[in-house]
This record gives structure tokens, sequence and C-alpha cells, in this order.
């Protein structure tokens, strides 16, 4: 290397041992979709976007895709918690546990689900004998199988945060008279929101591109439990161009609403 | 420094792999259709995996110093590869209708009907509904599964329905005959559509139930030798073995019907 | 209100070991040394830490089997600790708000207290925006604003520049003074102790050491580090009548004691003399110069010989000495600025 060189501009200060490769990892990132966006049927895109069935699709992944966000962050947070502030027994096999969505290849996720809830499942032979409720093949089911997958990624960055937190802050909480739940309400989840928006976006997302398990727990019928992703795969089968109109819109969507909620936070940071 | 190098040359080189990834899979056919021409490439679709499997060890045993080799997947994925370029020597589709796209492109001429494949209707071994008859799917309280119309089971199973003039619910739309097959194993629905030869390699684990209305949607499977052979004898020569008594016997023991 | 308490924290190679008392409107100061067991005394106190043994109680109930938020014990933290998220006032409004208050009430309560710190105009600042000296006022109204029965300050001084601590001291002052509870004001600063508080207690390695009012202890030291803490060269020896013997140095005082006892005089009292003065004063001995600091207006020699010492002398006197490291000189203590008592 040569003396020191000087600095104009905030490019010439990245260290290109991490400049080469963070642009590598971009291309990466980025190519297969420049690969859609070249081979996307243009021409007929107006009128393929038009279709209802499209719409039926996009439609039932943004509801469940959001409900089982909310599903996550109901139980999920709490779950973070327990494992970032209690001293369980057993802790470090707990948190192994709650990461096992995100090894399982989602399709082993969804026959485990129906192993459990479906209609002869372990607890859904309950469900259904006592209220004749069968989640398989329902709406309620895709937010299910959604749920399963993605609630790993909000419990571990809500864990994360809980743990980088200062906890001096929930001291000081409490000897001006907060409550346990008052300190968690009050403090704690006011000061791990950024990490808690981190994760609720990581879950949308995931939840929101969810197949395997989706197809395998909930089935697939137009309008009921028909997502994105599982209209993408079955036109693969016959139709490809309208696979790659199916995944341009589900890419435009999520970029759009994610763009979006990063600008009103950081409007409001 | 030299070691930093050759990492931005990895990452190079894994980047135009993945660029040009989309011609990976003629490489890996023309690889094995080329060579010695004691070597024979045959396309078949994904539900002829056990049978050809087997007729392709007796074709070698009778052929001796000859390798056979398959590739198999969904009919349309290998039309498309066919009609691409790959050298195969022999193409077995599941349907008519996807034999007809590689004839009409002039890579292969008078296919023949070798077996056909006819609907049953599956049903968990206790038989929860008491499913007789197709009539029985129209049952509202019965809950059934079909496969999604775009692939061969789903539309094999929406002609067979409209024949009889009845309307089915279904509660899902399976993507494959696996998959609805699973459904019914796990006794999450009543009942199935899907190929009695399927039903058979479930080894006895879902029953199958026949239906006269499954003779308006039987499924053809057409057999041809392609023009661009490498090796059209040994090609034609496979052909025979499976239009023969003996291909047939393999066939009709996992449940596939004389045409 | 008062406060008495015995707290014991056992921990690995560490034992706490102090019994407090504060009655009502008064303010003790806790002084020691870094890792004293200041601040887990404090936080046993506000039950944050808990107690291996002893008690804690608030006009005469017990209080240590509660949790923090049910003791009504007001802390101010060392780095104050204000919410990032909740504005000033929002701050303030906290506490009487877990009290039970309405929103509207807490932040009427939150802002008469912001308003008697001085800081009604403040109110919708985010902590991140308030200077040292304001987050420290903001912190002070916090705690008070649940009108705790003792309070609790930890360092509350530390974190800010030299001139605002002195303005703050000063403002402290005034605002303990209104407070009718018991303080209770944890310190490594003898000044904020002295300025701040009726009566001092001194730990050290987790037990008490020295109690008094701060001119009995800034006049009577009993330890190096409270001696080091008041400005005062400090000796244990032998008294018989006006002599106090330390080592081979015998000091005459103008008290009679006998047994053991400490000797304790301000470096000002010390002269140093090049050659062995005339005229004979008593305490005087041979000592060695280790080093020179300026010290204010003066400078501090120190000195080792039979007994270390610290001397202060003019810059002239030190001119004319020609005081350098590795000289031998005269050290002489004027008696009538020597104390001495008994150990």
């Amino acid at each position: 290397m040569t003396g020191p060189v000087r600095a104009r501009g905030p490019r010439a200060r990245t260290p290109w041992p991490l400049l080469v490769p963070a642009l590598a990892g971009l291309a990466f990132l980025v190519l297969p979709l420049a690969g859609l966006l070249a081979r996307a049927p243009w021409a007929t895109l107006p009128e393929r976007l038009a279709e209802p069935r499209v719409l039926e699709a996009l439609r039932l992944s943004l509801v469940t895709a959001t409900i089982a966000t909310a599903v996550c962050l109901l139980l999920g947070v709490p779950l973070a918690w327990l494992l970032a502030r209690t001293t369980l027994p057993g802790r470090r096999l707990l948190r192994a546990l709650v990461t096992v969505p995100l090894v399982l290849p989602p399709v082993v996720g969804g026959v485990a689900l129906l192993l459990v809830l479906g209609r002869r499942g372990l607890a859904g032979q309950w469900l259904y004998d006592a209220f004749g409720v069968s989640l398989p093949f329902t709406t309620t089911g895709v937010v299910v199988a959604e749920a399963f997958v993605a609630m790993p990624f909000l419990v571990i960055a809500v864990e994360g945060a809980l743990r980088a937190a200062d906890q001096r802050y929930e001291e000081a909480a409490a000897t001006l008279g907060a409550s346990r739940w008052t300190v968690f309400r009050r403090v704690t989840l006011p000061m791990v929101a950024p990490g808690v928006l981190a994760g609720a976006v990581l879950c949308w997302a995931r939840a929101l591109g969810e197949f395997g398990a989706t197809i395998t727990f909930a089935g697939n019928f137009p309008g009921r439990t028909q997502t994105m992703p599982l209209a993408v795969y079955l036109a693969l089968e016959t139709d490809p161009d309208a696979a790659i109109v199916l995944s341009l819109v589900l890419l435009a969507v999520s970029v759009i609403v994610l763009a979006g909620l990063r600008d009103r936070w950081v409007g409001a940071a | 420094m030299l070691r930093r190098l050759s990492l931005a040359a990895v990452l190079a080189s894994v980047l135009s792999l993945a660029a040009c990834g989309s011609s990976s899979s003629d490489t890996a056919a023309s690889a094995s259709g080329s060579g010695a021409a004691k070597s024979l490439t045959v396309f078949a679709a994904a539900s002829l995996t056990e049978t050809f499997t087997e007729l392709g060890r007796q074709f070698e045993s009778t052929h001796s110093g000859t390798k056979v080799t398959f590739n198999f997947g969904s009919s349309a994925t290998l039309a498309q590869q066919i009609t691409q370029g790959a050298p195969a020597g022999v193409f077995a589709a599941a349907s008519p209708a996807t034999m007809k796209t590689v004839t009409d492109a002039g890579l292969a001429s008078a296919p023949t009907v070798f077996v056909k494949n006819t609907l049953q209707i599956a049903v968990p071994q206790d038989n929860p509904a008491k499913v007789e008859s197709l009539k029985d799917l129209t049952d509202p309280k019965v809950k059934v599964a079909l496969c999604a119309e775009q692939v061969p089971c789903g539309a094999a199973a929406t002609k067979a329905l409209d024949a009889a003039g009845l309307k089915v619910t279904p509660v899902t739309l399976e993507q494959d005959v696996k998959a609805t097959l699973t459904k019914v194993r796990l006794g999450e629905v009543d009942a199935a559509l899907v190929y009695r030869t399927d039903v058979i390699a479930s080894g006895g684990k879902v029953k199958g139930i026949d239906f006269p209305e499954a003779e308006q949607a039987v499924n053809d499977y057409p057999i041809a030798v392609l023009t661009k052979a490498p090796a059209p004898d040994l090609a034609k020569q496979f052909v025979d073995l499976v239009l023969s008594q003996q291909g047939r016997d393999v066939l009709t023991k996992a449940g596939f019907q004389a045409p | 209100m008062s406060m008495e308490a015995h707290l014991v924290v056992e921990r690995p190679a560490f034992r706490l070991d102090v019994e407090l008392r504060a009655a009502a409107g008064e303010v003790v100061a806790l002084l020691g040394p870094n890792g004293a067991g200041k601040t887990t005394a404090l936080r046993g106190l506000a039950g944050l830490t808990a107690l291996s043994g002893g008690r804690v109680e608030l006009d005469g109930a017990e209080v240590h089997h509660l949790p923090p938020e049910r003791r009504r014990i007001g802390v101010v933290f060392q780095d104050y600790l204000l919410f990032p998220h909740l504005s000033a006032l929002d701050n303030v409004a906290f506490g009487p708000r877990c009290q039970g208050l309405g929103k509207a009430a807490a932040r009427r309560v939150a802002a008469e207290l912001l308003d008697r710190v001085g800081l009604a105009g403040h109110a919708d600042v985010r902590p991140g925006r308030l200077s040292g000296g304001q987050a420290q006022r903001v912190a002070l109204a916090r705690a008070l604003a649940v009108r705790p029965r003792l309070l609790l300050l930890d360092e509350p001084l530390a974190a800010l520049d030299a001139h605002t601590r002195l303005v703050i001291r000063a403002e402290l002052r005034r605002h303990l003074a209104d407070f009718d509870g018991a303080t209770i004001l944890v310190t490594h600063d003898a000044l904020d102790a002295m300025v701040l508080a009726h009566r001092l207690v001194v730990i050290e390695n987790g037990a008490v050491v020295q109690t008094g009012t701060p001119s009995e202890i800034a006049r009577h030291p009993r330890t190096d580090y409270v001696a080091r803490l008041v400005g005062l060269n400090l000796y244990r020896g032998e008294a018989d009548g006006n002599h106090v013997v330390v080592g081979d140095v015998r000091f005459s005082s103008a008290e009679r004691l006998t047994g053991p006892a400490f000797v304790a005089f301000p470096p000002s009292a010390v002269a140093l003399y090049r050659t062995r003065p005339d005229g004979s004063p008593r305490n005087l001995w041979q000592a060695v110069i280790d080093g020179i600091e300026r010290h204010g207006d003066n400078v501090r020699v120190h000195l080792h010989g039979p007994i270390p010492l610290l001397a202060d002398v003019t810059p002239a006197a030190a001119a004319d000495l020609d005081l350098t490291p590795g000289r031998q000189v005269w050290a002489a203590v004027k008696a009538t600025e020597t104390h001495a008592y008994p150990a």
C-alpha cells in the first residue's frame, strides 16, 4: 500500500476490503430480481394484473401476513422477554427450540402442524371434537402456518434488543412505583421499540413469502388459502409468464410497504 | 494481499455463475447424452420413475455394456428441455399434449400410447365419510382434496367430474399428487381424486375406490424415439421393451393399465 | 420521617455490613472510596439489591421485604437514567402516574416540580436534548414527585463539569433543606459531603469506619482515607501527657492524653528549612523530598523520613529552599495547629 490517501468523500473513506464484497453481495441479491424484470411479459402486464385471481391472492397474502405478524408480536415479544429477562432452567435449550422453525424445511413444518393441529392431530382432534373447529384449509390455517414459520425472526430480534437494553432504566421505573407490568409497558417496550419493529418487518416479509408450510397445512384454494406464493408456484406449472408477473407484484408491494414504513420511522426518530 | 485478491476473484466467479445459471440444466443433459454409442438417455415423466428404473435395469442386463441414463421430471419441463436441444434418445410423456409440443417441433414422430392411467378415489384406511362413489364427494360434509387444475391429475379430475355432471367443492387444490395423498393419509380430508398408480405406490396407506366415470378421464402415456437420438437403434430397442409383454407386466403391476 | 437500617450484602470476596440512621429532614452523606460498598448500600435501601441480612425501617415500619415499587423511596441515579422516550414533563409525571394519578393530574404535579427546579420552560424537551445540569434537576424532580419517605442520591454531582457542579450543589442544598423526609447521599467527594450533609458516614471495605458531623470529621479524621479526603496529615501513636510518640517523632500537643492516640495537622502547619532552625521549635525532624506539585496558590511537598508527610509552602519559600526531589530538609510542625485525640 502507498502512503496516506487524501479522502475526497465518503466513498474514498470506505476501505476496499469492505466495499468489494459489499457490492458483490448487493449484486448477488439484486441480480435475480433483474432477471425477473428482464423476462417479464411487459406487453400483457396490465391485463394480467387486472385479473381478479391476482388481486384476490394479493389481498389474501397481505391480510394473512399482517395478521400473522400481529400474532407473532402478541406471543413473540413476551417469549423474547422470558428468554432475555428470566433465569428459567434450560433456557439455552429453550432458545434453541425457538429457532426450530428456521431450520425445519417449511413443508416439514406444515406436516408437523397437521400432526398437531390437524383434524386428527394431537390438539386438533380435541379442537374438532369439542368446538367443531378445524384449522387446515382455512384462512386461519394460513395465518397459523405463516406465524409458525415467521415467529423466530421476531423472537430473535426482540430478544437481542432486550439484552442490549440498559436494565437500570427498569430499576429506575421500579423506584418510581411502577409494577413489573407497567415497567414493561411504559419503559422496556418503548426502549426496545426499534428492535421490535425490525423484528416485525422481518416477520412480515417472511410471512408474505411463506409457501411450504402454508400449502401443506392450509392447502390451496383461491380466495381462502391461495396466497401469492402459492399462486406463483401453480402458475409456474403451466404459464411461467404469469408466475413472473405474480412474483413482481409481490415484490413491488413488499418493497413499497417496507420502504414506506422505513421512511416513516426515520422521519419520526 | 494475495489472499484478498483471490477471494475477490472467487466472488467474481460466483457472481458470473449466478448470472448464467439458467443454462446449467442443458449442460448436464448433454453430458449424459454424449459419449460412447453404448449409452442411452431416456427422458420420462416423474410418475414413471419406479417402473422405468426397473425396465432400465432389465434393458442393461440384456444389452451388456449399455448404460441407460434417466432424466425424470415434469413432462412439461422435459418437453421444454428437448425442444431446447437436449440430446435425449427417448421421450415418455404423461400426456399427449406435452408429447405434441415435441412432435410439433419435428423432434419426434409417430408416438405410441404405451399405458394409460386412470383416477381412483383415495380415502383414508378407515374411510370415515363412508365414500363409495364419485357422487358421495358432492356431499358438503365430505372434505375433498383435488389436484390443482394446472397439474395433470387436477385436469383429469375436472374432466371426470364434468363428464359425470357432478359439482364438487374441494377444500384444497393441491400442488401435486403426492401432497394430495398426504392429506388423505393424515386424515385431513375424507377423499381425494388421484391416479390409481399413486394409490398403489402409497403402499396400502390409503384405500383406492374405482368409479365408472374414471373412463372419461383416462390419461394416455405416449412414448417416442426422438429424431435426433444419438443412438437411434438403442432408443428403438428400449421403446420395444416398454411395449413388449415384459414391459407391460412391470407397468401394470404398478397400477398402469394397457391402452 | 426517619430511617433506620442495617444492611448486610454478601458476595464472593466482598461483604457489606453497615448500620445507617437518618432522622426526618436530616441529610446523611455516605462517603467512601471506590468499591467501598456505597452504591451497594444505596441499592439495598431502595430494594434493587437483595439483602443477605439486616433490615430497613421507615418510621419504624419494616420495608425490606417489599419490592422497590412499594417502598416509596426516591432515587436520583448517578447518570440520572431519565427515560429517553419521554419528555422531561412525562419523566417527572411517571411516578405520580404509577401512584394512580390521572394523566392530567400527574402532569400538573410534574409541571409544578419542574417549575421548582427552574425548568418550567423545558417541559417538552426529551432528555437527549437536556444539558447535564438540566438532566440532574429533572432527575431530582422525578424522584421528589413520588413524595418519597426517603430520598437517595447516588453521586448526584459526579457527572457535571466544575462550574455546573458549583451551581447545582448550591441548588441541591436548597432543595434538600425543603425536603421533610430523610436523605442519604452517596459521594466520594468530600466537599459535596461537607456542603450538603448534616452528618457523614464513612465506609471502607464494606464497613463503617467513622461517623460524625462534617466539622468533627474534618478536624479528627480516623483513617488515612478520611485524612486525605479532608487534607490533613494523620498519624497513629502513643500518648503520654502532652506528647504523642509516632515512631521516632515526638509531637507536642495542646491536649493531654494517654494511650493510643491520633495526631492530625494540616500541610500548611509544616515549615521546611535547609538547615536546622535556630530557637529549636518542637516537633522537628529530618525528611527527604519525594516530589513537589502545585496546590492552589501554594506548593505541596511530598516528603518521607521517619514518617510520611505533606507540607504546603509558598512559591517564594519553595524558590528560596531550592526544593528538588532527593534533597534533605528539616521539617517542623507548629504545636498550636496539631490536634491529638484518642484512637
